[in-house]
């Protein structure tokens, strides 16, 4: 099992440590709702340092990124971050990612720990010799940390020494803490405004112990996902995966049809031509009973419509909510549909996946 | 005299004459950490010594609950339904069913506290 550089330290915290993406990883440390209510409220610091990097560079860098990337860079800015995804010639999802550009010739790809390796692999597979560039597989030089909350701003500010107020919601920087090369961007995971912050294994310990000392609240991936999951974000393995469309994930909006080819394009303007099968929508569950990934998903007269992706008893909301893949016929919201939990069958209905409104810094 | 009986997977029976209390140990409360939801039977669903009766819910997780006796359901705990919490504050205290057994004699498959205390050492 791999850890990452703050592994004794949350041990030390006392965390509850689970397996997660191959990586020894803390679930919670005071527990799953105390540190959600303290990133909703105030700020909390993740160690994300399972994610993985990818360096593009080169001449082509730009139309190579453009080929695998739903988004389009062409137009980005550097220092510009963007999110959207890979797909396959079938146009399903490889992965979802955040690019950050510093030029034409260099990018920064921000990958899921769960798919390093494929992706990796998949981005070989990829430079066909007609593109001048290299993608190298930086994810151990680099670790993280996520500092997300309201108070994220001034934390960074007061702990780190690092002001990023007029850093603008999804830019990043690049500057220096004791000579070491550190990455600053306004992006994250939770629904609030918040950074992420990349740099060596060394400099990463340092900032946490910091941060530690500050009282910051340490966050485990337990409310990581709840946070997300309220914000109405995907996560890749529940909703998201290699036979899901971005069409059917509800993201269409990080596809740019417009742009000259990128990899499962034709696919995914085939499958909006012929009707999209199936859409990824949000429940409100009658009840307080948990629909967990896997639940079926029925309508009003039994029949399998689909299954819930993620589930949880909102902390923010207290109530029962939960994201679903259904049938197209079923995604329109208000329609009224069950699902089935363990034994019994619960009503649900339809809602917008976005069941807390972000707070980002726009 | 002994009549607190309990099963490997964290479930206790506590027996008065021919009828048992089950709930969840203190160790597998601490573990599973805020409860928010239990999942119980209905009275007179029956149930089966080692066979699953329900479900106890965290914000992460959900996980079975298993029955040390086999019986009826004569009750469930209703304050549960919307105070689940009862479970992390009083574990061996807040029973979740009653259930009037028919075979006495399976207590005897059952752990005594002793032995279940070194099973979670």
């Amino acid at each position: 099992m791999k850890t990452t550089c703050l592994h004794s330290r949350h041990t030390a915290l006392g965390a509850m440590m689970s397996p997660f993406a191959g990586f020894d990883m803390p679930i919670s440390y005071r527990g799953i709702e105390e540190e959600h209510m303290a990133v909703r409220t105030c700020a909390g610091v993740f160690d994300v340092s399972h994610m993985g990097e990818v360096t593009v560079i080169g001449r082509d860098a730009t139309a190579f990124v453009n080929r695998i990337f739903t988004g389009d860079v062409s137009s980005l800015k550097p220092g510009q971050v963007i999110y959207g995804m890979m797909l396959n010639h079938d146009g399903g999802i490889v992965d979802d990612l955040l690019v950050y550009k510093d030029s034409d010739t260099q990018y920064l790809l921000v990958i899921n720990a769960s798919n390093i390796e494929k992706d990796v692999a998949w981005i070989e597979s990829c430079l066909d010799g007609s593109f001048e560039v290299t993608a190298v597989n930086a994810s151990d030089s680099w670790s993280e940390l996520a500092l997300q909350g309201p108070n994220a701003e001034s934390v960074l500010r007061e702990v780190l020494g690092l002001d990023m107020s007029e850093l603008p919601f999804y830019h990043f920087r690049r500057t220096e803490i004791e000579g070491q090369e550190v990455i600053v961007s306004r992006t994250g995971y939770t629904g609030e405004d918040g950074f992420e912050i990349y740099a060596c294994a060394s400099l990463i310990t340092q900032l946490w112990d910091k941060l530690m000392d500050a009282g910051v609240e340490p966050c485990g991936l337990g409310c990581r996902d709840t946070l997300r999951f309220e914000a109405g974000l995907p996560l890749y393995g529940n909703e998201l995966s290699d036979t899901v469309t971005p069409l059917e994930a509800s993201l269409s909006m990080f596809a740019k049809f417009e742009k000259p080819d990128f990899i499962g394009r034709e696919a995914i303007v085939a499958q909006k031509a012929a009707g999209v099968p199936r859409k990824s929508v949000g429940l409100e569950i009658d009840g307080r009973a948990i629909a967990r990934h896997g639940c079926t998903v029925l309508d009003v007269d039994g029949r399998e419509v689909g299954e819930v992706t993620t589930g949880y008893l909102s902390i923010s909301l207290d109530k029962s909510i939960a994201m679903a893949l259904v049938d197209a016929s079923c995604a329109a919201p208000g329609t009224k549909l069950q699902v089935q939990i363990r034994r019994k069958v619960f009503p649900a209905t339809v809602v917008k996946k976005r069941f807390y409104t972000p707070n980002y810094h726009k | 005299m002994n009549n607190l009986y309990y099963l490997p997977s964290h479930e206790w029976a506590r027996i008065e004459g021919n009828i048992a209390y089950i709930g969840i140990s203190k160790y597998a409360a601490d573990q599973l950490g805020n409860v928010v939801y239990v999942d119980m039977p209905e009275a007179d669903d029956d149930v089966e010594a080692g066979a699953e009766f329900g479900a106890i819910e965290s914000v992460k997780a959900a996980s079975d609950l298993y029955s040390p006796v086999s019986g009826a359901v004569v009750e469930i705990n209703e304050h549960l339904i919307d105070n689940p919490r009862l479970i992390n504050q009083d574990p061996e205290g807040a029973w979740i069913i009653k259930v009037e057994m028919n075979n006495i004699g399976e207590l005897a498959n059952l752990l005594t506290p002793e032995e279940y205390a070194r099973l979670t050492k």
